[in-house]
């Protein structure tokens, strides 16, 4: 791996970004790789999750904000829990995935995965709780590759799941569904 | 127990997975059994909303704690000061969520704001696993009926009970012993593995099922090698990564598991003498007659 790194990059404040929004010091990372080492989906990962932390220590903002690895991150917090510098690596993950979206800069191999954030969350918007039939439709219609990638084992899924009457194909609105509309409207 | 302590009520907040006719109905089914039968009393909270899950707290940090806190506001509203969230996605999200607001003012603020509720302060949050050890460890030695012979359970904790640690303060991260000392209370033997705090891949299983397959593989491997005749869990995540995909797991490595999984809540349904038809346990994709056949009434 081979990254050039300007003056400019050096001099800018994506850390101090990244700590006002969140809170999370990155200086206070020594790479040890502690996180690196339990994290369970490294194997996968462009960039390994001290890599990422380096990338913010040093305002490489593109590198750290298009990375594949922010979006493999499964959220299992191992990170945060081992680092012996307490840094929130696996909240870290959070703040780059929110930029990343905000900017537009989130990287395409990895759209199966905001996909269905999104399908999951217009389910919640629309109805207050989660359909999982309506989320599991708008997922396939959506990323029809996907789920052709795996399409026999989820038909397999869907209709088990109907026959033991698990799979509800009406959705559920609860009475606050303005509220949460409106949450989202001022926040989302 | 103390009368008191019996007549708790806990505001009982399901979340979308473990509700009817929902993919992990078995466990919501399972825990309201237990309690009708040992206690706490639990009653659902009105109108309670989603948590967002992954979804939310990996896209929109504001709108995942707003999403979360409102339900701990309704809790409050309906004068509980206490509030069960068996699934450990909403409970940890709940209970995160929570100190989020409680360190940060404009936060705070902020949530209110679109919640359009002042933000309780003084509800507490608790996982399956805390409340049968708080509330119902001697109801379930004292109602006991049935008891396992040669049942050997691995106890799988994941993800989201156990970290992160500091603000969830729930046992011990790295080898937590909460379900091993439930197991152990029903009788059946909690073997010793090193997979209880692994991930499963959790919400990736639609996304990216390929790590799901390699995450779980490791898992139910780990639990087969132990010795253990099924995995206990107390997360519908945790549950259907490794019950429903497991057939698709043993294609890709070649390996037979035919492994139940079963939920906690359904070991001590068992135990305590109730139908198995009446935990969900017919809901299940890999059979668990295996781990059901081996109760047998206690004689007294």
């Amino acid at each position: 791996m081979k990254i050039k790194i300007t003056t400019k990059e050096l001099k800018s404040d994506f850390a101090k970004e990244v700590e006002d929004r969140s809170g999370i010091d990155v200086k206070k990372c020594y790479q040890c790789g502690k996180c690196t080492a339990g994290c369970p989906v490294a194997y996968e990962m462009d960039y390994m999750p001290n890599q990422i932390i380096r990338f913010v220590q040093l305002g490489l903002r593109k590198e750290a904000l298009t990375s594949r690895t922010i979006w493999l991150c499964a959220s299992c917090v191992t990170c945060t829990t081992r680092c012996p510098k307490e840094v929130k690596i696996a909240e870290l993950m959070d703040v780059l995935r929110e930029m990343a979206l905000e900017e537009g800069v989130a990287n395409p191999m990895e759209k199966d995965i905001t996909t269905f954030h999104k399908a999951f969350l217009n389910s919640i918007k629309k109805h207050g709780r989660i359909s999982e039939c309506g989320m599991l439709m708008e997922f396939k219609r959506k990323r029809p590759k996907a789920a052709l990638k795996s399409v026999l084992q989820d038909v397999a899924d869907g209709s088990q799941l109907m026959m033991k009457g698990k799979l509800s194909l009406a959705p559920h609105d609860i009475k606050g569904k303005d509220n949460i509309k409106r949450i989202f409207e001022k926040l989302g | 127990m103390s009368e008191e302590t019996k007549k708790t009520k806990i505001g009982y907040y399901p979340g979308c997975a473990i509700t009817k006719c929902s993919t992990s109905e078995e466990y919501g089914t399972s825990v309201l059994g237990v309690s009708r039968v040992i206690g706490p009393e639990l009653v659902e909270i009105d109108d309670w909303n989603c948590c967002g899950a992954s979804s939310a707290h990996a896209t929109n940090h504001k709108l995942s704690t707003a999403l979360s806190v409102r339900n701990i506001s309704l809790a409050e509203k309906d004068g509980y000061d206490e509030v069960l969230a068996p699934c450990p996605m909403c409970s940890q999200r709940l209970i995160v969520s929570q100190d989020d607001v409680e360190n940060d003012e404009k936060l705070r603020k902020e949530v209110e704001d679109a919640i359009e509720m002042p933000i309780s302060r003084n509800v507490k949050v608790s996982n399956y696993l805390e409340i049968v050890k708080n509330y119902s460890m001697d109801e379930i030695t004292e109602k006991q009926k049935k008891k396992p012979e040669g049942l050997k359970i691995a106890s799988y904790y994941g993800c989201l009970l156990v970290r992160p640690p500091k603000i969830l303060k729930f046992d011990d991260p790295e080898n937590p012993k909460t379900m091993d000392d439930i197991v152990k209370a029903i009788g059946a033997e909690a073997v010793d593995w090193e997979f209880k705090t692994n991930c499963c891949g959790g919400g990736f299983t639609l996304s990216k099922p390929d790590i799901v397959i390699k995450l779980t593989h490791d898992i139910l491997e780990g639990a087969i090698d132990a010795g253990a005749n099924a995995i206990a869990v107390a997360c519908p995540m945790c549950h259907a990564n490794l019950d429903m995909r497991q057939q698709a797991i043993e294609k890709e490595y070649g390996r037979k598991f035919n492994l139940p999984i079963v939920y906690i809540s359904e070991l001590i349904g068992l135990a305590l003498g109730l139908k198995p038809k009446d935990l969900g346990m017919d809901k299940h994709f890999i059979d668990t007659d295996s781990v059901i056949d081996t109760f047998s009434d206690i004689e007294k």
